[in-house]
């Protein structure tokens, strides 16, 4: 089962130094324990694009989709047997990389 | 065997199989609503056959075949219908894990419905419903809500579950004791809701919350006879529903504790939750909040007469309990203590530290307006009754509050 942890924050800046760092630890820790999937960062919602195909003629807006006062900066996909496992890991991840998250399961 | 007999047989079936009806179908197809839905419809079915049929030698096993039976014809159906993730469900019937430290059906069908990734009224209403075998339109009337609405809360609480996968198992020896935890602050909000009923319709005492609430707790007790805090929580349930009867007067005003009538205290409650605080006393083991409030409540319950009561006994343990609850209310009640060891104004200096925090929270303005009457100060004191009477939601509350006010000296001159 694959869960999607999503890093929220209310400011663009990158993370510093110590918590890369911690993140890499993170990161190491779950490629060794067959939790990985897949993450990455985010540019700030500034440099988001929105596009709308829907009418048969692409429309693009610049912008991220919704205005808010925190946005998502980073994600995590892990591999998981259940939501225990997935609280217990967001919850480090959330320390290491120092920001609040949120767990969400794929269907 | 009468029709009497018969509901009678059927009505204690309810009360002491629902909840391993439910948690072992739960259990053997790994889906809440199936389980649900299949000991609802077991209990119809003794309904209608068991006065005819008579009452099975084993009234549990009967349930737990009929509705394992009803749950199969019903993901049978669905099959039918071509739902591919009703099979995937099923596949979900993880082999069984190593037993963790305690194992029981219901302690696992408990721990899904206290889960933490729920909001706290979806456990409440989830736990009365699968634990308790409460039904939707009980658990709305519980808390005020219209039966449709507690409905969606549990429906919505079950689809978490489902598509989130929380787990169903007894948490691991390493995260058991913030589980339980979390399960102990769930019975003792259906405890209190029933203890101190809000909204100005309602019956001041809730009786049936405070009794379910007390059974589940046995359950648990049961369950996990180790546990210092269920022991602890057990028995503060215990020795404050034995005051129940004299803590509301006929007219229906709320009696304080030192006006009580104390010969009306339920004495094998008392007895009961006594034997519960010298066990965990007797074991030695750092006691929690919960075990902490139970040795005040047993405090004051072992004095025949409130002047008997020990109360450096009760400040110290309040001393105890804020060390680990360091909360304004623990000590607002701690100033209570110091009242009477240290004077009321003492403990008013100590109450009115707390007001930042406890401005908007009527016991605060309530043991304000005491000490201030007591210290002879009737103006501030009506002031305070004032505030803590717009604040109260107990009708027995504002009526005992009510009562104290008007039986100031002070008259307000315009």
């Amino acid at each position: 089962m694959q869960y999607l942890v999503s890093v929220i924050h209310d400011k663009a800046d990158l993370a510093t130094p110590d918590e890369m760092a911690a993140i890499d630890v993170f990161n190491d820790r779950l490629v060794a324990e067959g939790y990985w999937v897949f993450a990455g960062g985010l540019g700030g919602p500034d440099t988001a694009t929105v596009i709308d195909n829907r009418g048969g003629e692409a429309l693009f807006t610049d912008g991220p989709f919704l205005e808010s006062k925190e946005y998502l900066v980073g994600f995590w996909v892990i591999e998981a047997p259940d939501l225990d496992v997935a609280l217990k890991l967001a919850a480090e991840g959330s320390k290491a990389c120092n920001r609040k998250v949120e767990v969400r399961p794929f269907l | 065997m009468s029709v009497i007999d018969v509901q009678e047989a059927i009505t204690r079936a309810h009360y002491e199989e629902w909840a391993r009806v439910v948690a072992t179908l739960a259990r053997r197809f790994g889906d809440l609503d199936i389980a649900e839905e299949a000991a609802a419809e077991a209990f119809a079915t003794a309904v209608e056959r068991w006065p005819a049929d008579g009452v099975p030698p084993g009234p549990g096993a009967w349930l737990t075949t009929t509705a394992h039976r009803k749950a199969i014809d019903r993901v049978r159906r669905e099959n039918k219908r071509g739902d591919k993730q009703k099979e995937a469900q099923m596949s979900y019937d993880d082999p069984p894990e190593p037993l963790g430290p305690i194992d029981d059906e219901r302690l696992r069908l408990i721990f899904i419905c206290c889960h933490p990734a729920l909001a706290m009224e979806a456990r409440v209403a989830l736990t009365l419903r699968m634990v308790g075998g409460l039904t939707m339109a009980e658990i709305a009337r519980a808390f005020l809500v219209r039966e449709s609405a507690m409905g969606q809360r549990i429906t919505r609480a079950k689809a978490k579950i489902k598509a989130a996968r929380i787990p169903y198992r007894v948490p691991s020896a390493e995260d058991l004791p913030g589980r339980v935890s979390g399960v102990l602050a769930v019975l003792f909000l259906v405890f209190n809701e029933g203890y101190l009923a809000t909204g100005p319709g309602t019956d001041p005492v809730r009786h049936d919350l405070t009794a379910e609430a007390i059974r589940l707790t046995r359950l648990i007790r049961a369950l996990m006879p180790q546990d210092g805090e269920v022991a602890g929580l057990l028995a503060l349930m215990l020795l404050t529903e034995a005051r129940r009867t004299a803590r509301v007067s006929p007219s229906g005003e709320l009696v304080a504790l030192d006006e009580q009538d104390r010969g009306a205290w339920d004495a094998a409650l008392i007895a009961e939750g006594h034997r519960l605080v010298r066990e965990r006393l007797a074991a030695g083991a750092a006691p929690g909040r919960y075990q902490i409030l139970a040795a005040i409540n047993a405090v004051h319950t072992s004095a025949r007469d409130v002047r008997d009561t020990d109360w450096s006994q009760v400040a110290a343990l309040y001393d105890q309990l804020v060390r680990i609850d360091p909360s304004p209310i623990v000590a607002l009640n701690r100033a209570i203590a110091i009242a009477e060891l240290d004077g009321p104004e003492v403990a008013l200096a100590a109450v009115d530290r707390l007001e930042d925090e406890l401005a908007g929270y009527h016991a605060y303005h309530a043991t304000r307006a005491d000490l201030l009457r007591r210290l002879g100060c009737s103006r501030k004191s009506r002031a305070a009754y004032d505030r803590a009477i717009e604040l109260a939601g107990n009708t027995a509350e504002t009526a005992h509050l009510t009562r104290r006010r008007d039986q100031l000296g002070y008259r307000p001159s315009g």
